[in-house]
C-alpha cells in the first residue's frame, strides 16, 4: 500500500493541519452551546413571561441541533448530501408526526 | 488493488480511514438512514408527552412544575454535552491515525455517559420514591418514562457499544476494519445528544414554566 511516502508525508501534515483547523471550530461550537444551555436554564429561572421564554428556547435548541448535526457529526463537510436528505426527511416527518399527536390525536 | 490482508492490518491508513472502503462507505450511508428513522421514532414519543403532559386522569399526580428540578437536569445537559465533545476529539485522533489517544478519549466518553446514566437512575428513584411518579400512576407518567426512559436505554446501549469496540479492538490497533465502526458509533452518541436536548427544552424547561 505504500506508494509514494515523500508526497505522502507532506499530505499527512496538509491533513493534521486541517485537522487541527476543523478541531478549534469544533471546540468553539462546544462553547457556544454550553452557553445556549446556560441561557436557556437562565430564562427559565427568571422572571419572564410564558409566551416569551418557550419560543425562545426551543429557538435555542434548534439551534443547538444544528450545530451539533453539522459540526459535531460533521454534515459541514463534502459527500454528506444522502445523509442531509436522510435527516431532513426524517425531521419532515417527525413534525408532522408531532403535529398530528399534540393537535388531532387526544383531543 | 487492496486485499482482506491490507484491510485488517493497515500500516499506511489513507485520509479519512472511515470512508476509504466500500463497507465504510455503506455503513456511513446505512447509519444516516437508521438516523433518520430514530428521528420519527422520537418524535412520536415527543408527540405523545406533549398531548398527554397535562392529563393524570382521576389519579393524584404532582404537576410538572413542581416535580422537575433544574440543578440536577443542568448537571446532566453538561455531563453529556462534554461527553459529545470528547467523542469529537476521540474522532479526531482517529482521522490522525492516532489509535491510543483515541481510546483515551473514547474511555473518557463511556465515563460521562456511565455518570450522565447514574444520575438519571438516580432521578427516577426520586420522583417514584418522593412523589408517587411511576409509569403506571397516569397517562403523564407513562409518556414521560416512556419518552425519557427510552432516551436513558439509548444512553446505555450507547455505552455497551463503544466499550465492545473498544474492548474488541484493543489489541488490533486502528485499521479499514474498524474505522468506520468507531465513526458509526461516535454518531450514535452525538445523536443521542441531539435527543437530549430536544428533552432537557421540550421535557424540563418547558414543564418548568408550565
Amino acid at each position: 500500500m505504500a506508494k509514494d511516502t515523500n508526497s505522502n508525508q507532506y499530505q499527512d501534515q496538509f491533513y493534521k493541519q486541517k485537522h487541527k483547523e476543523e478541531m478549534k471550530y469544533q471546540v468553539i461550537t462546544f462553547a457556544m452551546m454550553i452557553a445556549f444551555t446556560i441561557i436557556a436554564f437562565g430564562l427559565v429561572a427568571g422572571p419572564f413571561s410564558k409566551l416569551f421564554v418557550v419560543p425562545v428556547i426551543l429557538v435555542l435548541a434548534g439551534v443547538q441541533v444544528l450545530f451539533q448535526l453539522y459540526y459535531f457529526m460533521h454534515m459541514n463537510q463534502k459527500g454528506h448530501e444522502m445523509p442531509a436528505i436522510m435527516i431532513y426527511s426524517g425531521i419532515f416527518a417527525a413534525v408532522l408526526t408531532i403535529l398530528a399527536l399534540t393537535t388531532i390525536t387526544w383531543i | 488493488m487492496s486485499t482482506h490482508e491490507d484491510v485488517l492490518s493497515s500500516e499506511n491508513l489513507p485520509h479519512e480511514p472511515e470512508k476509504a472502503t466500500l463497507e465504510g462507505k455503506n455503513k456511513f450511508l446505512g447509519f444516516w438512514f437508521f438516523l433518520g428513522g430514530e428521528t420519527v421514532l422520537f418524535a412520536s414519543l415527543f408527540g405523545t408527552y406533549l398531548a398527554l403532559r397535562n392529563s393524570f386522569g382521576n389519579a393524584e399526580g404532582t404537576p410538572t412544575q413542581e416535580l422537575f428540578g433544574l440543578e440536577l437536569v443542568f448537571i446532566m445537559t453538561v455531563i453529556l454535552l462534554t461527553s459529545s465533545l470528547t467523542s469529537v476529539y476521540a474522532m479526531y485522533h482517529m482521522k490522525n491515525h492516532d489509535f491510543k489517544k483515541m481510546m483515551v478519549w473514547l474511555a473518557i466518553t463511556v465515563i460521562l455517559g456511565a455518570s450522565f446514566l447514574g444520575l438519571e437512575v438516580y432521578e427516577f428513584n426520586h420522583y417514584v420514591h418522593e412523589y408517587g411518579h411511576t409509569f403506571t400512576s397516569h397517562a403523564f407518567g407513562s409518556a414521560f418514562y416512556a419518552l425519557v426512559g427510552f432516551h436513558g436505554a439509548h444512553v446505555a446501549f450507547g455505552l455497551c457499544w463503544i466499550l465492545a469496540l473498544m474492548f474488541r479492538n484493543a489489541k488490533r490497533g486502528l485499521n479499514l476494519y474498524n474505522a468506520p465502526k468507531f465513526y458509526i458509533a461516535s454518531l450514535y452518541w452525538h445523536f443521542i445528544d441531539v435527543v437530549w436536548v430536544f428533552i432537557f427544552t421540550v421535557v424540563y424547561l418547558m414543564g418548568k414554566v408550565g
